[in-house]
Parts: C-alpha cells; structure tokens; sequence
C-alpha cells in the first residue's frame, strides 16, 4: 500500500508529469478568465482558501515529509542539512500563499456584498510608522535573530573539504536559492539562464506596478481585481522558482539526472539522451544536406524562429486577441509586457522542446558564444 | 473617507522647545571634522577587507606543460584519469590516436566524471555528456570539450602544453598538434 504510494509518486515526480500536471491545475487553482472560475467554484478548489484548506495542506504536506522520513531513501535527502531550508520554504509558502489568498477572497465577498474590505480603517485612526511599524519590525527582527542562532548551534554547518577544482561533488548542487537558477541552466546556454534570465526577473518584478494600472484592489487583499496578473506571478513564482528549487533540491541526484523522491540515487542510471540543435534538424534530418558553412546561413531558421516569437508575435497578439487589452495600456506598456511575459513563458516552451523533441539550443554559435 | 485629519496624531513630537546649549559654529566643523575621518576610515577598512576577499586563499596553479609517459603506456580506447586532479586533463586513446582533453565542462566549467561503463563524460552540475572524444552530445554544454597541445618530447615521453589549446568548433582539431598519430 505505502509502496504503491512511493511508486506513484516517484512516477507523478518525474519533471515532464509533475510540469505538465502542475501547468494545467494551476489556472483552476489561480482562475485567470470565468470560464476557468466557473470550474474553480464547481468543483469547490476555492475551498482550499478557508480554514479546513489550510489544515488540509498542511497536513498533506506533513505527511509527504513524514512518509518521506521513514523511507530510507528519502530519509537521507531529507535529513541533509542542506535542505532543512527548502522544507521550511515549503511550509512557509503554503502559509503566506494561503494567508493572503484568504484574505483575498474574504475581501473579494465582502464588496460583493456592499461591505468595505477588511483592511479599510476609519481615516481618523491613522496607525503611525514610527513607533507603531518600527516596533513590529523591531520585534520581528529580534525574534528571527533568536531563531537562525539557535538554528546555527543546534545544526552543524554542511561544510566540505577545501575547493579543488578538480573535484566536483556529483551531484553539485548551487545554494538552495539559486537551484531554480541551475535547473534553468539545464536548458539555456550560462548567457542566458545564468545573466539575461536574472536580470529580466528583477527588473520585470520591479516593473509591475507601473505594467498593471489597475486603482482598485490597491492597498488590501483582493484576487478579483487583478485575476491575471495574479495567475501570471504566481506561475512563475510557484511553478517556474519554487517548484525548480523543490525539484533541484529533492528530484536531482548523481550526474544531475532525475530521480524520485523514494528511489535510490543508483550513480550509474543510465538516462539516453541525444540532443541535437535546431540547424541539425534542419539541415542534416530533414533537408538532408550537410552543415552549410556560413555560420547565419547555418541558423537562420533559428533567428527566424526568434524574431516571429518576440518580435512578430507581439503585433500578432496585439491587433487580434489583445487588441482591447492593447488599447487600454499602450504600446509602451504591452512592449515591456511582452518581452517580460514572452522571456519568462520560453523558459516552460524550450524545457518541452528538451523534453519532447531532445532540442538542445534553437540558435547554437558555440563559435560566438552565443546559444538560445 | 475624503475627510481631513485636522488634530495632531498623539504620538507626533510636539514643536522643537528652545535649545541652550545649541552648538556653536566652531563646535560644529570640530564634530564634523571628527565624524568625517571616523567615517572614512571605516569606510577606508571596510573596502581594503573587501579588495583583500576578492583574492582566494588557496591558489591552484598546476604547471602548463608535463610529462605524460610513453605513448605505448595507452591501451586503445581508453581514458587515463590520472591527470587529472594534479593537472586537469585526461588523457584519450582511441583507434589511430592520443589526445588531452581539458577536464572543463564547456557549459559553466565544472569537472566531469568519466563514466566507463557508459562510455561517456557526464557533468554533475547540470547533465552534460561527452563522448570519449569530447564531442558534447546530451545536457546544455554547446560545444566539445578543448583538447590541448601534445607532442613528444626528446626522451620519447609524450609532453602536453596547457597553453595551447585547440577547439572543435573552430576545426582546430584537425591540426597536427592537436593529437598524436599512433
Ligand atoms: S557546467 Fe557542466 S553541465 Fe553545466
């Protein structure tokens, strides 16, 4: 029985199902549009934002890490030291995802029904920053300083032998933060994944208050008002960081291949692979020939292929399917959008590509250094 | 909600009361010569430590050229890792030559594992493979592995030069100096 379950869920663990299963849950969990709402309430998935969906995941949650703990497998990814972290990130999330969602769909039914949400204070009581915030913060700095002593006394750090340059553990895991950074890196030159990707996080994260205009919802909780944006963050938050930590962390074992979180990390699994570029799938399988010589020659279906994605596509969208939601925030505005929006959905595109079609790199100038 | 607050917030300071003893100029350019220095000096101590933290403390500079033995040493299809902690090379034989592989993963430099019941080089850090020839083939790695220069040396022994280095995607390996015929 208990087996069963591990067997079952090495296999729903492996990237391609947990990816696929989770994108496609993810807008009934999150409804972008009605029509996704509509499901969402049928089939009760907004109970999960009450209070016996908090205990439910909650317990769900337990009870993976306590099945996990007396597995000798699991037991000892579990147990690392390392990744004491990602156990505590995976309840801490659940907790502020479910806190603010809460909250979100209280306050979504109160204006429904004519009522002020519940942030709203009575202008007169105004709370002051100093001392009234300070304090909070103050006391809250003082009790997480409490907690990563005790941490750091109680929990020898995982120190290793000196840096040798020769000697790279396997499998070499990144810091527990960055692990979605090195999972990118399996499917993106270090250019792209390691800088561009970064960048485009940060200032894309810094750029959504000026991207999403939206007056209402300002200042409390709400999901309705902002139905979009929020499936949008919260993918690519959850599925595409957290996710790819949780992965990286748990899934990832010797020579960087998968493996489930009940099975034995046997350093000898032999996954077959063989990627091929985009210029070979043209050229050598499908026209026949061989390589052209002249490098542009060579991966002018990838450049193709790139500016009809973020650059055609965009105009594409923008005079069919968004055309009202062009009109409403203006070019400059859907520019970033896209290129925000397009950067951060090629990241799902190009892992599919891997995963179906073995694609390595779609534009490959490894002579330039330059690989998409 | 459009509605003014009109009276002080209790907690707010009440206006500045007359200050007796308020410093004096001269006062004022001594405390802030004082603060000055005292802050550029830390300052000053703060970025030496930073400069000083950008050098490591272990420094791992094997020598560019050594001795590898005798050619003979080689059995055909096969790789001797024994180079490769002190120096970072492998040594390849396959059918008709011998080649030194760089043990840097083209993709973001770590070291892989050779694999011998796999026949392969496989990078830990993200999944790259390369054949024995260091032709990349599976993971993100864009390009083969470098091979650098060998030659042999006047007592016979085979002598790799780190300093030079050939790579595939520049066709570099076809160069004499890239592999030794045997
Ligand atoms: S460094 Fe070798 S696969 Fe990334």
């Amino acid at each position: 029985m208990l087996q069963t379950f591990k067997d079952i869920i090495d296999i729903l663990s492996a990237p391609t199902v947990s990816f696929t299963l989770l994108t496609i849950a993810f807008p009934f969990v999150f409804p972008p549009t009605d029509w996704f709402e509509k499901i969402h309430r049928k089939f009760g998935i907004c109970r999960l934002w009450t209070k016996p969906g908090f205990y439910g995941g909650m317990i769900a949650i337990t009870f993976f890490f306590v099945v996990g703990y007396f597995d000798p497998n699991f037991n000892i990814t579990l147990t690392k030291a390392d990744n004491f972290p990602i156990i505590l990130m995976i309840y801490s999330m659940f907790i502020a995802i479910w806190w603010s969602m809460y909250q979100a769909y209280q306050n979504d039914d109160r204006l429904e029904n004519g009522l002020k949400p519940m942030e709203y204070n009575d202008p007169d009581d105004k709370v002051l920053v100093w001392p009234d915030l300070v304090y909070i913060e103050f006391i809250a700095l003082i009790l997480f300083m409490v907690f990563l002593i005790v941490w750091s006394i109680l929990v020898a750090a995982p120190l290793e032998e000196p840096a040798n340059p020769a000697a790279t553990p396997n499998p070499s895991k990144a810091p527990w933060y960055f692990l979605g950074l090195q999972e990118m890196l399996v499917y993106f030159d270090p250019w792209i994944a390691g800088i561009i990707f970064p960048i485009f996080i940060i200032i894309g994260m810094m750029a959504i208050p000026y991207m999403d205009i939206n007056k209402k919802g300002d200042g409390y909780y709400s999901f309705k008002e902002r139905r979009i944006g929020m499936f949008i963050f919260m993918y690519g938050w959850v599925v595409l960081w957290l996710f790819l930590i949780v992965i990286g962390t748990f899934f990832r074992g010797p020579n960087w291949n998968f493996f489930g979180p009940f099975e034995y990390w046997d350093a000898h699994k032999v996954v077959p692979l063989n990627n091929v570029n985009l210029s070979e799938y043209i050229w050598v399988k499908m026209l026949g020939t061989g390589m052209p010589t002249n490098i542009l020659l060579r991966e002018i279906i990838g450049f193709i292929v790139l500016i009809g994605y973020m650059g055609i596509l965009p105009i594409i969208l923008a005079k069919s399917w968004l055309k009202n939601y062009f009109q409403e925030i203006g070019p400059v505005r859907y520019t970033f959008l896209m290129l925000f929006g397009l950067s951060m959905l090629s990241l799902p595109i190009k892992m599919y590509m891997r995963w179906l079609f073995n694609l390595k790199y779609i534009i490959a100038i490894p002579e330039w250094f330059f690989n998409i | 909600m459009t509605e003014d607050i009109k009276t002080t917030p209790p907690a707010s300071v009440s206006p500045a009361e007359k200050d007796d003893n308020a410093l004096g100029r001269r006062g004022f350019f001594r405390w802030m010569t004082v603060g000055w220095i005292a802050f550029s000096v830390a300052t000053g101590g703060f970025f030496t430590v930073i400069v000083r933290f950008l050098f490591p403390n272990v420094l791992f500079e094997p020598p560019q050229t050594f001795k590898a033995g005798f050619p003979n040493d080689y059995a055909s299809n096969f790789v001797d890792t024994r180079y490769k902690k002190k120096f970072n090379v492998w040594m390849v034989r396959d059918e008709e030559s011998i080649f030194a592989l760089s043990t840097v993963c083209t993709h973001l430099g770590c070291t892989p594992n050779w694999l011998g019941t796999e026949n392969k080089f496989k990078c830990p850090c993200h999944g790259s493979g390369f054949r024995m020839t260091g032709i990349n083939f599976e993971g993100p790695a864009p390009r083969p592995l470098e091979r650098y220069k060998i030659s042999v040396a006047t007592d016979g022994q085979i002598l790799v030069d780190k300093t030079k280095s050939f790579k595939w995607e520049k066709g570099e390996w076809e160069n004499a100096e890239s592999f030794l015929k045997v």
